[in-house]
């Protein structure tokens, strides 16, 4: 029976010739991805369930990034980071970063593959919602909470219901001024904010294919803002030139059937679409950049493991070089390697630190998620009171960056940067 | 007859995480049993203004042992914080129209609460203060101050996760793990 490549990366993980949506299937774990938020309960569930003494099911699958809480001085952030530690040294893990040490990476999502540990047609599971990110590799990954997690460092495996696949396919060229960020809003826009609740949703055509590595994390990392279980792109030379950059550990990528039958299909042109923004308080506000303008802004935020990989920081300062910024402009890469490409990267033989000075932006922070989630109160660039924000992060609830009373705008990088210039909701068309 | 009962709270749609527990108390963590009663008095302190207290300033629980909710309850993050937070509260049930799949997860494999599904949109016609009582095997839902009767829907493929307990229960019954 022919199977689309969520169904095949699935059945092969459960031993099984065939799945088909809706089977539920015990699958083999390729590894499993924790933080200094999730990772104490994890490993509490796990030593209640299985004993202090317990062993996790192997040492080399277990992978552990702090990198929400890092640069504050909160007591309980430290003693979760501690506490990951500890665990990390008692049971021999061959991953744990740990902050404050050179092993230090940063943001999960963009230290993961950074780190070798994404593998086309793998099984990745993580106590994090955007560990959906990861199918831009071609991987099955998705978001659990610390129970299931907890079952996995003893079991290496856990049951899982096969999604159903809506299949996304954006062909055309795409234009110098829309980035991945303006696709997925305009998709998740259409389908609504659950639109793909339990889904899988997989992004193919000649767009996709156009993208880099980092934009299609981008696409993959925000399926979870329509509700999807996990956002998947097929593998291709692209993913392998990457993949093989950055580990040497043999894998073997899947592809889906041509005739599998899928859910739903939905079909768009690169070159039609326009930037946008997603305007408080859901990602499926979807409007256009340019029919915004009159909205204020008292800040712009450029960060997290959808906006703060290097070719976000590239396309900011394609923007921002010889401008001034006109409001407040927060700059967090999403990891150690993402600040120093930044420090390596030039446009016209000026360096990215120069453009980003030059403009007037805020001094660029360390890297962690900061205020992407708002966090402890004296948490990098969080919301205290009425700020309006335009951000390159993946969610605007209520609260979110942390005042209830802050309104968020999620754009592209490209956007965020010309927004910043003018002080409102600008198309980065205008400064292009 | 398993029955809950008690008064309702009432949400509408896209009540996400961090609105049933915001970023900045995720330093506790939920197996730490002081840091568990905690998280329970922080339930739903991120709702907008405009909504009652669900826990009483000052109090740990909430005096609502079940949750109405309408479209996609419990999406965005996947802290299992959200659920704990309310089990934690004394909440015994959420009835919401749909969930976020994580959450739904949560609830099935912490077994903190259960998380039925209703065809009707009871957000509606239910006012936070409401006395109600489910039926958990009769799969029905009684408004005891208006008198109505509303169907929940069957739990389905998870029934024997939520019977058993939780997934490690559910494992250890049928083998998988010791």
């Amino acid at each position: 029976m022919a199977m689309t490549l969520t169904e095949k990366i699935l059945a092969r993980a459960a031993g099984k010739r065939v799945v088909g949506p809706g089977d539920n299937v015990w699958v083999e774990v390729d590894i499993l991805l924790t933080h200094d938020v999730c990772g104490p309960g994890t490993i509490g569930v796990f030593q209640r369930e299985f004993g202090n003494m317990a062993k996790v099911w192997d040492p080399s699958k277990v992978v552990i990034i702090p990198d929400h809480y890092i640069f504050t001085a909160d007591e309980k952030a430290h003693r979760n980071v501690d506490t990951l530690r500890d665990f990390a040294q008692y049971q021999k893990l061959a991953y744990f970063y740990d902050p404050g040490t050179p092993t230090y990476k940063g943001v999960c999502h963009v230290a993961l593959p950074q780190t070798g540990h994404v593998r086309p047609g793998e099984v990745i599971f993580g106590t994090d919602s955007h560990t959906c990110t990861h199918g831009a590799l071609g991987a099955f990954a998705t978001g659990i909470g610390n129970t299931d997690a907890g079952f996995i460092m003893g079991a290496g495996k856990l049951l899982i219901k096969v999604p159903k696949t809506m299949r996304f396919t954006v062909n055309g060229t795409v234009p110098p001024y829309l980035m991945g960020k303006d696709i997925i809003l305009k998709i998740i826009g259409d389908i609504g904010f659950d639109g793909a609740s339990y889904c899988a949703m997989e992004f193919n055509g000649t767009a996709i294919r156009q993208l880099s590595i980092e934009e299609r994390m981008t696409i993959c990392n925000m399926a979870i803002e329509a509700g999807a279980k996990n956002g998947i792109i097929e593998p291709d030379e692209k993913t392998f030139e990457y993949v093989k950059a950055h580990t040497n550990k043999p894998f073997e990528a899947v592809y889906g059937d041509a005739d599998a039958p899928v859910d739903s299909e939905r079909t768009y042109d690169a070159s039609t679409l326009e930037p946008c923004v997603a305007e408080p308080h859901v990602p499926s506000n979807y409007a256009l950049a340019r029919e915004r303008n009159d909205v204020k802004l008292d800040r712009s935020y450029i960060g997290s493991c959808t906006g703060g990989k290097i070719t976000d920081f590239l396309a900011a300062a394609r923007i921002l070089k010889g401008h001034k910024v006109a409001i407040p402009t927060f700059l967090v890469p999403a990891t150690v390697e993402v600040a120093e490409d930044i420090i390596k990267s030039e446009i016209d033989g000026k360096s990215l630190i120069e453009i980003f000075a030059e403009a007037g932006c805020e001094d660029i922070a360390p890297p962690s998620c900061a205020a992407c989630l708002g966090g402890p109160e004296d948490t990098f660039g969080r919301t205290s009171g009425t700020e309006t924000v335009i951000s390159t992060t993946n969610r605007n609830f209520p609260g979110r960056m942390g005042s209830k009373q802050s309104r968020i705008y999620l754009a592209s990088p490209l956007t965020a940067a010309a927004s910043a210039i003018r002080g409102r909701i600008t198309d980065p068309r205008e400064f292009m | 007859m398993k029955t809950i009962q008690g008064t309702v709270y009432v949400v509408r749609d896209d009540i996400d995480t961090d609105q049933i527990i915001p970023a900045q108390y995720l330093n506790l963590v939920p197996t730490i049993p002081e840091e568990y009663a905690k998280l329970g008095s922080y339930a739903l302190c991120g709702l907008p203004d405009g909504y009652p207290p669900f826990v009483k300033p000052g109090a740990s629980t909430a005096d609502y042992p079940i949750l109405i909710a309408g479209r996609n309850f419990g999406c965005g993050s996947s802290r299992e914080h959200a659920p704990v937070c309310l089990g934690a509260a004394g909440v015994k049930a959420v009835v919401a129209e749909s969930y976020a799949r994580i959450f739904f997860r949560n609830c099935v494999s912490t077994g903190e609460l259960y998380p039925f599904e209703t065809p009707i949109r009871l957000c509606e016609v239910f006012k936070t203060g409401d006395r109600a009582e489910i039926d958990v095997g009769g799969a029905h839902l009684t408004n005891c101050t208006t008198g109505k009767t509303y169907s929940i829907k069957e739990l389905g493929a998870v029934a024997p996760v939520v019977e058993a307990g939780g997934i490690f229960a559910y494992a250890r019954k049928s083998g998988i793990i010791k």
